[in-house]
């Protein structure tokens, strides 16, 4: 029985072109440098913010107690119940994402994501050791592995590593008291669970700042498929005006008979792209718009002597009207239009519907669960009694004594199981179940109506704050 | 960006089978896919040797590694128990009246003794102690024989009315049907439902009066208020075991009741009588 192999089917795997971009400098490298500069800023110093909450509680400004199941945010504290914050900070995030994306195509990809921003850090570094596009190029092909390129290459792998234990650490320190942390990572008396945390991230930025790059943006992230559904005729992204750059030639190229367009095919553009793409072939996939070729030619232009803007943001519709010869629409028109006014108008009123929660919420909170087994119990004077399980909440970050009250009606007695008055003791930032009863005399409405509606009360003594919960009081009726 | 290869398409080999002109591809497995079919056969086979696994006559084979569930679940018990062993320590040596003053022990007890209470205690008093006719309310403020912890404690341990435990509380209420007359028991019980206010023959009970001070009170009290030295309850209130209407009452008078609790001290351990104590005193009617 003899069978012949099937030949192997062509394969669909590309290998990677490594992009070396080329050092640049204009207005939007500026602009990202800045945006670097601020975001990694806010994400290595926010957890070293103290913020003072009393001697009770955490003093990290931003901190995500996940044993104590808090999540504090400077003067806000979020317990778990008040999960909603999250969700509609979570809407917000996504509409501002929609919103920039049709206005602004993939700013957010160009400019703020973090692969983007430790990519643009580690091609920083990169830089500063190998040196420029060139340099870089010889060192890769150079095929021996000379000391040298040990050097540099091991120089580089080190400070990228520093690097990526910083951003894996700085993760850390969010979940934890940020000083106490680092002490403890040191001395190696930190939980697996940070040590594992820092390793993973270390890797994951390690991994994807040096090597995966643009690979990610391409092949791994959901997000630009989704964005190039928001985007429409109107939205900015770069492009490139062939009408005006085309025929391309270069200055060797040139005679005196032959049209000759403003691009003059130096690859200015193409040597800096991140994600090594030829902007000139139009709008492509793999584009993040992070603009480094817009800068790239108007250095160009500027130096050739012809007007900047060959690479530009613009729409489509811009690109008819000018190829017509026809006044282009200001920007301010592509960014102002309904579609964007209605994603700002749904972010707004997210936004203010989460501000108006956080200032109507409480400090003090009830839940009330009525005991159903049994729903009433008679006692031996023929009164009636019902118990229910309160669940008291004090958000402040001091001991308090809880007043506890019923209101519906006059009849019914409130008592509270093991204490002897009507107080509770509430411990700074806790949660208490204390099982309470209300009590009809023999004879009172409430102790022979099948059910009476009743709200409970609970007040703090000290400032009077008080919050409520409706419940049923169940009678003896037969 | 590295250019796109296209797929050529390409007839695969068949296995050189043909039935009616039906062919079948002879596509290969994918490596790795065959090698996880290796490796599961594999752990397969040392699972069978290392776990019980063939079955043989009375029992299957033990495996190397010498496991059972039976011993497992020995293992997590005695885990647990070990686990729980300072703090029923603590319940053992602390007295019953202080464990309320201790937050955490008191959690602790409230907590293993409702446990014991839903796995021991429910099939008579209810899930949710409200008891049942004819077994005690444990949530309500009347006592047969005293609420106080101590008192609850003592008839946990001991039990009520049965012959296993010396010290279990004992009375016993005549069936008065063999001491008194129809007419008797009829006014007694009018007599005894005046007591609690219920709806009454005034005559009949004023009669029944007479007949309760030379019958009733040694035990219930002149005032009909009972005496939870004898376990006798109080008849002037709103609650009735066996219930307190005029037919429950008479079937009471005349055939008497005898409710019987088990002694628990054999089968719960000390601290579980303690915790379990404990639960019931704070479900609301505890003194």
């Amino acid at each position: 029985m003899s069978q012949s192999q099937p030949e192997s089917p062509p394969s669909l795997y590309a290998a990677r072109e490594p992009v070396f971009p080329k050092r640049v400098s204009g207005k939007f490298r500026n602009l990202k440098w800045v945006i670097m500069l601020v975001t990694l800023g806010i994400y290595y110093v926010i957890p070293w913010v103290r913020w003072d909450r009393g001697s009770e509680l955490p003093d990290q400004a931003v901190l995500v107690d996940m044993a104590g199941r808090r999540f504090y945010f400077f003067w806000i504290e979020i317990w778990p119940h008040e999960f909603y914050f999250v969700a509609g900070l979570l809407v917000m995030a996504g509409l501002g994402l929609f919103l920039f994306t049709s206005a602004l195509g993939r700013v957010w990809c160009g400019y703020a994501c973090p692969q983007t921003v430790w990519t643009d850090l580690f091609i920083l570094v990169e830089r500063w050791i190998e040196g420029d596009r060139n340099a870089r190029l010889r060192l890769h092909r150079q095929k021996k592995w000379d000391f040298r390129k040990a050097r540099l290459r091991v120089t580089k792998w080190i400070v990228w590593l520093l690097i990526a234990v910083g951003t894996g650490g700085a993760w850390v320190f969010y979940f934890a008291d940020a000083p106490t942390l680092l002490v403890d990572l040191f001395t190696l008396n930190a939980h697996p669970v940070a040590y594992s945390t820092v390793a993973i991230l270390t890797a994951t930025t390690f991994i994807f700042g040096g090597f995966a790059r643009e690979q990610i943006c391409i092949y791994a992230c959901p997000w630009p498929r989704i964005q190039a559904a928001m985007m429409d005729e109107d939205t900015l992204v770069v492009g490139y005006r062939d009408w005006r750059g085309e025929p391309r030639k270069h200055s060797k190229e040139i005679t005196e008979d032959t049209p000759q367009g403003d691009c003059i095919d130096c690859m200015a553009c193409v040597n800096v792209c991140p994600v090594g793409i030829d902007i000139r072939d139009g709008q492509q996939m793999e584009c993040i718009t992070c603009a480094l070729c817009i800068d790239a030619c108007d250095d160009i232009m500027e130096k050739v002597g012809k007007p900047r803007g060959l690479i530009d943001y613009m729409a489509l519709t811009d690109e008819v009207s000018e190829r017509e010869g026809k006044q282009v629409k200001p920007v301010w028109k592509h960014i102002l239009r309904p579609r964007t006014i209605l994603y700002t108008s749904l972010w707004s009123l997210v936004g203010i519907g989460l501000v108006f929660a956080l200032f109507i919420r409480a400090d003090i909170n009830m839940t009330v669960a009525p005991v159903r087994n049994p729903t009433y119990v008679v006692l031996s004077d023929g009164a009636i009694r019902n118990t229910y399980e309160i669940r008291l909440r004090n958000k402040l970050g001091e001991s308090r004594e809880f007043a506890l009250s019923t209101s519906g009606s006059d009849a019914l007695q409130l008592q509270l199981e093991g204490l002897s008055d009507n107080i509770v003791e509430m411990p700074a930032d806790a949660q208490k179940l204390q099982r309470v009863y209300l009590v009809a005399p023999a004879g009172s409405d409430p102790a022979s109506a099948e059910t009476t509606n009743v709200r409970l009360w609970v007040e703090d003594v000290e400032n009077g704050e008080r919050a409520s919960k409706d419940t049923v009081f169940n009678g003896k009726s037969n | 960006m590295a250019k796109h290869q296209k797929d050529e398409k390409k007839e695969p080999d068949t296995t050189g089978h043909e039935w009616d002109g039906i062919r079948e591809y002879d596509n290969p497995m994918p490596r790795w896919w065959l090698w996880v079919l290796y490796l599961t056969i594999i752990w397969g086979l040392w699972y069978s040797i290392a776990y019980p696994a063939w079955p043989l006559i009375s029992k299957a084979t033990a495996g190397y590694k010498d496991w059972s569930s039976r011993e497992q679940l020995a293992e997590d018990m005695t885990a647990f128990d070990e686990l729980n062993a300072p703090w029923n320590a603590k319940l053992d040596e602390t007295p019953l009246t202080e464990i309320s003053a201790d937050a955490e022990l008191e959690l602790y007890a409230v907590n293993s003794g409702g446990a014991v209470f839903r796995t021991w205690c429910a099939q008579c008093h209810g899930s949710g102690a409200a008891g049942a006719p004819g077994y005690p309310n444990l949530l309500d403020n009347a006592w047969l024989w005293g609420g106080s912890i101590e008192d609850i404690y003592f008839s946990v341990k001991h039990g009520i009315r049965n012959d296993d435990d010396e010290d279990a509380r004992y009375s016993q209420m005549p069936a008065f049907g063999e001491i008194l007359d129809k007419e008797q028991i009829v006014q007694v019980t009018q007599y005894v439902m005046s007591l609690s206010s219920a709806q009454s023959d005034d005559a009949a009970a004023k009669a029944g009066e007479m007949i309760f001070q030379d019958n009733c009170a040694s035990c219930h009290g002149e005032d009909g208020k009972g005496d939870r030295e004898q376990g006798a309850p109080n008849l002037t209130d709103a609650i009735w075991l066996y219930g307190g209407s005029e037919e429950d009452l008479t079937e009471t008078i005349t055939y008497s009741r005898f409710g019987v609790m088990p002694a628990w001290s054999g089968r719960l351990t000390e601290a579980q009588v303690r915790a379990v104590s404990t639960y019931v005193h704070q479900l609301g009617g505890g003194e």
